[in-house]
């Protein structure tokens, strides 16, 4: 893992979470070109359990893109993802998924016509195994994997607190507000029953209050779920409260890493944000 | 940005992946051995590879090969003809107009009574050349009536609702037409009057019929002032600008209703002269002429690349060629007997084995932002 | 529609909507009139259209009420009601003022109704001075002699302004009906027209039961419902229709409330009800019901498997016949000594399971290539895939295996265990095995719909790309569908070669995918009720695609009225007519946010969800 800092980074960025172990998530030279675009140039990026790392940098920077590469909704033009020690090329995005690598969307993409419970339950489908058989003859085991489902789905909606349970069950997921959907998001990567979670922008059209609660949120989903966190996030100050480390991208590389203390006064990442020309603290 | 990641070069992924590329294999395969087959017969009707493909092979003469492409071309033309409404209407609202083909049946009903009345007249045979130009505007203009009502009554209503609601509307469309045509002017075949000596003959040195050297003649012109129009003036650029981005071509000053309405009038058009064009060639009209040639001519526009003019032509043409030679040149010679009872199912087949094998079509598409996935 | 699944939303949420002044009406000659000539216009070119189609003749044998009114007369006058009814719809938004219906109402709907009666005016004179039959194959004295009344020209040119003018009025004056009043003149209306359009049905079914002398006084000799007992029914079904006002919808309303467990028994006990009723019914019909009821179940059992495709997973299978060929064909093959290659006479259970598995492997054979399709490209290659198994039939290349244009004929029987033998001459039997099938069908719409894989359904159907990342394998789960939906058609294609005895390509054409879509739609996408209703409505009235109604004077008409009213349903309501939940979810989402929005300003979840502490 030392050897990977293709950048030129100091090697001190890892050093906070540079315990030897091999990392859970880790990107090899990773690019993606959209024709002659680059939207990432030989990326190399790794996550280590129960981490939360926050991929900061301007707009067009790649960020979406690799959350896309990863969970193999677009075509990786070169280099490897490694997960758990083993490469997730070449597999479907469902396979990504049964591998334990949840997402959400930066323009919600709930399954907005079916109910809040359905949208958590039908999220299960890679941890569940019934078919159309069990279905058919309604047999025990299908019978205890339906209650099975349900009562996973109503423990992940209950991590919300009040807001997702009781009549909101059986709403469909278009009446939500906006800050719910978001929640009701993260509650459908969570019942996957992944070991890694990508968020984008989690905290994106939400105002300060609920901001707040959802930043405190995401430090509870590592340390009582156990997941690891990759977060994409425009707003500083939630980068600042979740983040274990901070990689800044642009251009499709990596420009700086590290804790957010030293990648907010590194001139290169004031640099990339503010253009080049404008005086350096 | 998000598109459906498919595995390019690597191994395929599942089975559904493992059959779809046993099916290509299969398919190239058996073009591949068919035409082998087809060159050996020609080559020599005796030769134990073409005995084994075929005992009964007995081979085409040149002039037989040479009469099934000429056709082919002619009836391509129409296709490319009625394709480029299609096209035109996929890359401007981004549904598939299934009762187009009738817009086209309906062209070629109006010239089946437009000029049997001429002939009742005795205008059809003392000037063909002038009642035909006559038959084309009146058909080409009930055409575009009707493609324009129909995009009123049943398509605007629709406009932003779920892709595949328009889509089943206009099976209605096409359904009712069909039966309206049924019910009004009856089910029989109804026949074009008797066309002068010269459109019958066999012309030039390679012995052309007059009509088909008049179809593609009509049909290139038409095709050049299409692409005139749609390129180098406003009306097209307009048009150009809404199938690119209506909201933002709204913003921009263009009247998008309007565009929408010329759209369907200028695929109208065409589909009303590509229903003379029928006419000429076939001279008999029925209620379905319109469904198989439909289903074609969108086919042709799937194989060109839909949004693309040029495209919907070079497609039309490859579909006629193809369904014309294809049941000799590769079913005749691998020994399927009774082969032109195949023509449809070849040019069904032309389209499903075009989009396993590129679904873009052969110059890709133009299609609205959204649906680029 | 809103109101399926939620209340209309509050007055007073937004608050000071809660007074509202009496509506005032308006004077009768402010008309809109642009809207009233173009409504007109409209209706006179449809009177047109129909006197054209020749349906006012050719229905003018079938007798609505004896002696007032024939079929041929009524679909003249129904355009103009329309219009008349139409014309005094207002469109109510917000901050316009709303008028009270009253006499602006009916001069409007007489106005306009003149004008659509104007059209049979105008096409009388047409009719007398020039001669089109060349094109027009229905240009006939005939049609002239039906406009006039058998008087002369000019006659039929007033008789039908008045007519039009007299029919635009009342249905302006529907218009300015109470809701209650409205909805007992409608019962009235349609107690009359069902009973004159279940005549042959209850003529048959009181045979039976030994009660020709109801029928006898119901109908008039020679078909009708005489003008004294409609009367008499017009009268019940309106005293019904007020004292039993909004009793039904009560009912409903409370089987909707009952506890889960309370809940399905009421269903259950409904369903055991209906099937009962279905089982029995049967018993006392004569052969012209059951061939009916065989009829509109074989299409049930195939608008079931094309809406586990459609309504369920999405895919617009434009192709289906394909299955129902392939299910008929095999089981020919397999059962019929005539089968021209090979003919190992299986019995019908035995083949049934060969045909199950042929026609899911052909099912697999045509889903793999078009499942990654975009929706609407697969809509066309299925409907290929259709045409291309119908011409394979047809050729003269495997007329060695399936009898090319002859087809297979003699095909025997459905035997059961060697109990019995179900063919087409006992249309009981064949309904009865339909009725199993259909069980059958039923069941697995309804499990499949509940489970883990009818949950991926949904979820692709909604957003196919979300289901993909979310762990949902799309293109296994929509195959699947493709197969689920193929197999429920071998059922039918297997009784269907059983019931007719003789196979032929032309029983496959395109026509019936469309007539089967039309069904599945017009009872409602994804909705099992709505779909076998939508078989009994339309397959019932008009008859399937070579299959008559109760209506069999419409077979010439029935493909039409299909087209019209596929476009009508997807313009005025997508969703059928028993919706889904779900897909009146999908088509109304809009509308309800907003309901939901409105409702939400009472208990707004985001400030409190604020506040509330978060509990784990």
């Amino acid at each position: 893992m030392t050897a990977t800092n293709g950048n030129g980074l100091a090697p001190g960025a890892d050093a906070a979470n540079g315990t030897g172990r091999r990392p859970l998530l880790e990107t090899r030279g990773l690019s993606v070109d959209f024709g002659g675009l680059h939207a990432l140039d030989g990326l190399d990026f790794e996550v280590h359990e129960g981490e939360i790392v926050s991929v900061i940098g301007p707009n067009g920077a790649g960020k979406t893109t690799l959350f896309n590469a990863i969970t193999a909704t677009v075509e990786r033009s070169a280099g490897d993802i490694l997960f758990e020690g083993t490469s997730l090329l070449g597999l479907d995005p469902n396979r990504v998924t049964a591998r334990g690598i949840a997402r959400t969307f930066q323009n919600v993409r709930l399954f907005a016509n079916m109910t809040v419970l359905e949208n958590v339950m039908v999220s299960q489908h890679c941890r569940t195994r019934q078919h159309a058989f069990g279905a058919l003859f309604y047999t025990p085991s299908f019978r205890r994997e339906e209650a099975e489902i349900r009562r996973r789905a109503e423990k992940v909606l209950g991590f919300f607190g009040s807001r997702l349970v009781g009549y909101r069950f059986d709403q469909p997921a278009f009446t939500l507000s906006y800050a719910n959907r978001r929640r009701l998001e993260i509650a459908r990567a969570m019942a996957t029953q992944p070991k890694l979670i990508l968020l984008d922008e989690p905290v994106a059209g939400m105002n300060p209050v609920e901001s707040a609660e959802l930043t405190g949120m995401i430090g509870r989903l590592r340390d009582e779920w156990g997941f690891a966190i990759v977060v994409i996030e425009h707003q500083m100050d939630v980068v600042r409260e979740v983040s274990d480390r901070v990689v800044v991208l642009d251009h499709g590389t990596k420009i700086a890493e590290g804790d957010y203390a030293d990648v907010s006064t590194d001139p290169r990442v004031i640099e990339a944000y503010l253009g080049q020309g404008t005086e350096t603290s | 940005m998000i598109g459906r990641g498919r595995a390019k070069g690597g191994a395929p992924r599942t089975g559904v992946d493992r059959f779809l590329t046993f099916m290509r294999v299969a398919i190239l395969t058996l073009v591949a051995v068919g035409i082998l087959a087809f060159i050996w017969q020609e080559i020599d009707t005796d030769n134990p590879f073409a005995r084994w493909a075929n005992p009964d092979a007995t081979g085409l003469t040149g002039a037989q090969f040479r009469g099934l492409i000429i056709s082919g071309v002619a009836q391509g033309c129409m296709y490319g003809l009625i394709a480029l409404g299609y096209s035109m209407v996929y890359g401007v609202l981004g549904f598939i107009n299934f009762a187009h083909g009738e817009v086209f049946m309906v062209g070629a009903m109006t010239g089946m009574i437009t000029s049997n009345k001429l002939a009742d007249a005795g205008l059809w045979e003392s000037n063909f050349i002038g009642s035909l130009v006559f038959i084309v505007i009146v058909s080409m203009i009930v055409c575009t009536l009707v493609a324009v009502i129909m995009e009123r009554v049943a398509y605007r209503p629709l406009r932003g609702s779920p892709r595949l609601i328009p889509l089943i509307t206009s099976i209605g469309v096409s359904f009712f037409i069909q039966n309206a045509s049924i019910v009004l002017l009856g089910p029989a075949a109804k026949a074009y009057p008797d066309v002068p000596d010269w459109v019958k003959d066999k012309h030039t040195f390679i012995q052309i019929e007059g009509s088909r050297i008049l179809v593609v003649v009509v049909a290139a012109v038409s095709m050049g002032v299409l692409w005139y129009l749609v390129e180098h003036t406003k009306g097209g650029k307009a048009m150009r600008a809404v199938a690119e981005d209506a909201e933002i071509a709204a913003l921009m000053g263009i009247n998008v209703n309007r565009t929408i309405v010329k759209v369907f009038a200028v695929g109208g058009a065409m589909a009303g002269l590509a229903g003379i064009l029928w006419g000429i060639l076939f001279r008999s009209v029925i209620h379905t002429t319109g469904f198989l040639p439909g289903i074609k001519a969108f086919s042709a526009a799937v194989v060109g690349g839909i949004g693309h003019l040029g495209g919907a032509m070079a497609g039309g043409l490859s579909i006629g060629v193809a369904e014309s030679v294809g049941p000799l040149l590769i079913l005749e010679p691998l020994g399927v007997s009774g082969v032109s009872q195949l023509r449809d199912a070849v040019a069904f087949s032309v389209l499903i084995g075009v989009l396993l094998l590129r679904p873009a079509g052969i110059f890709g598409e133009r299609l609205p932002a959204e649906d680029r996935t | 529609m809103t109101g399926v699944l939620l209340p209309p939303p509050e007055t007073g949420a937004m608050g000071g909507r809660a007074e509202t002044p009496p509506a005032p009406s308006r004077a009768v000659l402010a008309q809109d009139w642009r809207r009233l000539v173009r409504l007109g216009a409209v209706g006179a070119f449809a009177q047109v259209f129909i006197a054209l189609s020749n349906m006012p003749v050719r229905l003018d044998e079938r007798v609505v009420v004896k002696p007032v009114l024939s079929l041929g007369y009524l679909t003249l006058l129904v355009v103009p009601f329309a219009a008349g009814y139409r014309v005094g719809h207002q469109i109510k938004r917000e901050g316009m003022p709303v008028y009270a219906a009253g006499a602006h109402e009916v001069a409007g709907g007489a106005a306009c109704g003149a004008l659509a009666g104007g059209g049979l005016s105008l096409l009388a004179v047409l009719l007398a001075n020039f001669d089109l039959r060349e094109p027009l194959v229905n240009w006939s004295p005939m049609l002239a002699e039906l406009l006039a009344f058998g008087n002369a020209t000019w006659f039929a040119v007033v008789v039908w302004l008045l007519i039009g003018a007299a029919i635009g009025a009342v249905g302006g004056i529907l218009r300015t009906l109470g809701p209650r009043t409205r909805r007992a003149a409608v019962t009235m209306a349609l107690a009359v027209a069902g009973a004159a359009v279940m005549e042959p049905l209850v003529v048959d079914l009181a045979e039976g039961m030994r009660l020709e002398a109801l029928t006898d006084r119901l109908y008039a000799r020679r078909g009708g419902v005489n003008w004294t007992s409609a009367l008499g029914l017009a009268a019940g079904s309106g005293v019904l229709a007020v004292l039993g006002r909004g009793r039904i919808r009560q009912a409903r309303a409370h089987i909707a409330s009952l506890e889960g467990a309370k809940r399905n028994r009421a269903n259950s006990g409904l369903i055991v009800l209906t099937g009962a009723a279905l089982i029995i019914l049967p018993l006392f019909a004569g052969k012209l019901t059951n061939e009916l009821l065989a009829n509109v179940g074989l299409f049930v059992l195939l608008a079931l498997g094309l809406n586990v495709v459609v309504g369920l997973a999405g895919i617009l299978d434009l192709g289906y016949v394909a299955f129902f060929a392939v299910g008929s064909y095999s089981a020919a093959v397999l059962t019929a000594a005539t089968s021209p290659r090979i003919n190992p006479e299986l019995p019908w259970l035995v083949a049934l399971i060969a045909v199950v598995i042929i026609t899911g492997l052909v099912g697999l054979f045509i889903g793999a290539p078009v499942i990654r399709m975009r929706g609407d490209y697969l809509a066309i290659v299925t409907l290929g895939f259709g045409e291309i198994i119908r011409l394979l039939f047809l050729s003269d290349w495997l007329s060695g295996w399936f009898g090319g244009s002859q087809g297979i004929t003699k095909i025997p029987g459905a035997g059961i265990f060697g109990l019995t033998s179900v063919a087409g001459t006992d249309p009981r039997r064949v309904f009865y095995l339909v009725l199993a099938f259909c069980a059958i069908a039923i069941y697995v719409s309804w499990r499949l719909e509940r489970s883990r894989l009818g949950r991926a359904w949904t979820a692709v159907r909604e957003d196919e790309t979300v289901a993909e990342a979310m762990g949902i394998n799309t293109v296994n789960v929509k195959l699947l569908a493709f197969v689920v939906g193929a197999i429920l058609g071998s059922f039918s294609g297997a009784i269907f070669s059983a019931k007719v005895g003789s196979v032929f390509p032309n029983s496959f054409l395109i026509l019936v995918s469309i007539v089967i879509l039309v069904v599945v739609i017009f009872g409602g996408m994804g909705s099992i009720v709505g779909v076998i209703a939508g078989s009994a409505v339309l397959i019932g009235v008009l008859g399937g695609p070579k299959q008559p109604g109760l209506l069999a004077e419409f077979s010439e008409f029935k493909l039409l009225i299909y087209g019209a009213l596929l476009i009508w349903m997807m313009l005025a309501r997508p969703e059928g007519l028993i919706p889904s939940v779900r897909r009146s979810r999908e088509l109304h989402q809009e509308e309800m946010a907003q309901d939901a929005w409105l409702r939400g300003q009472v208990e707004d979840d985001d400030g409190s969800g604020a506040q509330a502490a978060p509990t784990p």
